[in-house]
């Protein structure tokens, strides 16, 4: 059996004193490919957010272990550099930074912390243009400013780029197939499939079965109400997309 | 007794030897400077514009003046390097208020072409000084006549008719002197019809433990379809006040482009009015200021669209951090009959501690229909989502927070025409965001 990368006990957080994660459990293996679905508001984006370190979100109660480090108390750059990576559901514009300056400057500051020397200039664009193909990302982005005036399919595309840039242990894709059309959901799912290893795993958060067409996971879970209510194969996503969710819905409430 | 006495009673006391050691032009004014100045009072914070500066406080300290022009040994062109990298520039210094051309400048600018020392051209070309020496700056305002009174050299920098200056010109403004030291430093520049130039002003001093005062006037005349940039960059020390107060008027067709950057200083204020007298002129009016520990820096504008089909443009950004204090107040006049003007201003500002203040004040005063006028002000924090997304990728909060500043900078910097002073800045801003205060002493004013 492949090791332990994320365990997750008990984890309850909240935003502004009122409690979204209820005591989540949830253990990922390398190698491991898990889905996390549920209704709006069931404390998905919440979920990835915390784990993350996002300013605003208060960890009540409960341990996350990665590979052997207390996420919790790490930083979210310590946390990025031990190897979380979170695509974001909205990627953040910056303008007058540009993406080349912004790589650059995540690729060295990983390498320093690992008391590595940074990249040269001409190894660093090597290795830009090597992950740009991943994606089939232009050229013409390295120099714009970080997702300014990308389209909502670029700005998806861009997040598996710095992905596949920082090659995370751990890569938790917050609705990366929300907004992208059919043509966009097969190049990223493609970019987040070429970069899979067994030395790695991700988690991916979605509202519909759709991206798991492209992604296939090993286990999907449901989140209602911040708890996994329901674990499953990859056919929980498929009853999902048949059902709904209101028979789990209404299991869950009737207790 | 009020600050300004003790200005009056030094050249009262000094008036023979004010003229003796400057030119017939300037002295011819004086008379007119100190009748404008009878019982005039110096602002204060209860002065209206000047709420957040006062210049009655600026100039209360004993300052010394070099009124009898004691040599002061420094060699300035070989002990003071400005240098921006790539960029060859034709050099001047003013030492305190003395102007010291850098060798062989007369063989790398056009006939013609004069930038030298106001006192020595008030001599050699009375007829050009005289023309336009005091007539764009107005008597009426008490900093204007104080400097008149005893400014008694600075820089003149003229273009004639058609020529275009490639080279760009650099001023360098250092204080070196041994005691607490004012300067009354007067600038006149003419660009007259069909000519252009760039002209970067730096203002540095020589050492860090001695208070300066800069008083400054600035002219500028540009004549028909003439252009100037002028780039009025501040690096001096906490112990140094400015008070600078530039006017510039434009005629039919010219292009204007003001930039005026404080990086370092000790208390500033900069004060620029830009009178639009010709039809289809373009006029730029913006800068940066970047302030930490106990920094001050006051911009005021005022733009005045005295004609129609004219463009405007205000574009002044501040970084305030631990408890710097920053003051902008912005003024667009569109007078009657400018019709069909376009004026737009705007102001943005980022504070960095719980202690940095800023103040902002725009004006807008339109007495004509037709025309198109904006102006915007705002003060806030960095972007936190920014910043996340940033730290999420591994860039420490400290460096991401430095890369968000530079980037609230860079369309600031961007309007910089000259390539080798923008890739400069860049570099500099990026200093001094990584928390360097003082520049005196390092590379950029290396004393040998």
């Amino acid at each position: 059996m492949q090791d332990m990368l994320l365990d997750i006990k008990d984890l309850h957080a909240s935003i502004d004193g009122k409690e979204i994660l209820k005591g989540i459990n949830l253990q990922v293996r390398d190698g491991e490919v898990h889905a996390i679905m549920g209704p709006n508001g069931s404390g998905k984006s919440t979920l990835s957010m915390v784990l993350a370190g996002a300013p605003g979100y208060e960890v009540t109660g409960g341990s996350v272990d990665f590979h052997g480090k207390q996420l919790l108390d790490l930083s979210p750059e310590d946390r990025s550099h031990e190897g979380l990576f979170l695509s974001f559901q909205y990627p953040v514009e910056i303008p007058g930074v540009t993406m080349v300056n912004f790589m650059r400057a995540a690729v060295n500051e990983k390498r320093k912390y690992f008391n590595e020397a940074p990249l040269s200039a001409s190894d660093f664009l090597k290795l830009m243009r090597q992950k740009r193909a991943i994606v089939e990302l232009d050229n013409k982005l390295a120099s714009r400013s970080v997702n300014e005036g990308f389209s909502g399919g670029e700005k998806k595309r861009n997040e598996i780029f710095q992905m596949a840039m920082l090659e995370p242990r751990l890569a938790i894709l917050d609705e990366t197939d929300s907004g992208l059309d059919i043509d966009a959901l097969r190049i990223v799912a493609g970019g987040v499939n070429t970069l899979k290893t067994d030395r790695n795993a991700t988690i991916v958060i979605t509202h519909y079965q759709r991206l798991l067409d492209y992604i296939k996971p090993d286990f999907v879970h449901v989140l209602y109400k911040g708890r996994i209510i329901r674990t499953g194969g990859p056919e929980l996503a498929l009853e999902l997309e048949e059902r709904g969710y209101d028979w789990l819905k209404e299991e869950v409430d009737a207790k | 007794m009020t600050s300004i006495d003790q200005y009056i009673s030094l050249y009262r006391d000094n008036a023979a030897s004010i003229d003796v050691h400057s030119a017939p032009v300037l002295n011819a004014l004086r008379p007119v400077a100190l009748e404008a100045l009878a019982g005039a009072k110096l602002p204060t914070t209860r002065s209206e514009g000047y709420e957040k500066t006062s210049i009655e406080d600026m100039l209360a300290p004993d300052f010394g003046v070099n009124i009898t022009r004691l040599h002061i040994p420094v060699d300035v062109a070989s002990t003071f390097r400005c240098e921006v990298p790539r960029m060859s520039t034709v050099m001047g210094f003013v030492l305190n208020d003395t102007f010291i051309p850098a060798e062989g400048n007369a063989q790398r600018l056009p006939e013609d072409v004069i930038f030298g020392s106001l006192a020595k051209m008030g001599v050699e070309r009375p007829d050009l000084v005289s023309r336009l020496y005091g007539s764009i700056a107005p008597m009426a305002h008490v900093g204007v006549a104080l400097n008149t009174l005893l400014a008694q050299d600075g820089v003149v920098v003229y273009v004639p008719r058609g020529v275009r200056v490639e080279k760009p010109l650099q001023l360098v403004n250092i204080f070196s002197s041994s005691v607490p030291t004012a300067a009354f430093r007067r600038m006149l520049v003419i660009v007259e019809d069909d000519a252009s130039v760039q002209l970067l002003v730096c203002d540095h001093t020589q050492d860090c433990d001695r208070a300066y005062l800069s008083e400054q006037v600035v002219e500028i005349s540009l004549g028909r379809n003439a252009s100037l940039e002028l780039y009025d960059m501040e690096e001096s020390s906490a112990m140094t006040s400015r008070w600078s107060m530039a006017y510039a008027r434009q005629q039919e067709g010219s292009r204007l482009l003001i930039n005026g950057t404080t990086l370092s200083n000790g208390v500033t204020r900069n004060e620029y009015t830009i009178d639009i007298d010709g039809e289809h002129c373009d006029t730029f009016l913006g800068g940066m200021a970047i302030g930490s520990a106990k920094q001050h820096v006051d911009n005021d504008s005022t733009v005045n669209h005295r004609a129609p089909r004219c463009h405007s443009r205000q574009m002044f950004k501040y970084i305030l951090d631990d408890d710097a204090r920053g003051a902008f107040e912005g003024g667009i006049t569109v007078h009657p009959g400018a019709i069909l003007t376009e004026a737009y201003q705007s102001n943005r500002n980022l504070l960095a501690s719980a202690g940095a203040r800023m103040h902002t004040k725009p004006q807008l005063l339109i007495y004509c229909d037709d025309v198109k006028c904006s102006h915007g002000a705002t003060t806030g924090q960095l972007d936190q989502d920014a910043l996340f997304y940033m730290r999420q990728r591994g860039i420490s909060e400290k460096t991401a927070r430095t890369m968000l500043m530079q980037a609230f900078m860079a369309d600031v910097i961007d309007t910089v025409g000259l390539e080798g002073l923008r890739d400069r800045l860049r570099h500099l801003v990026e200093m001094r965001l990584h928390g360097r205060t003082s520049f005196c002493g390092d590379c950029h004013i290396r004393q040998e």
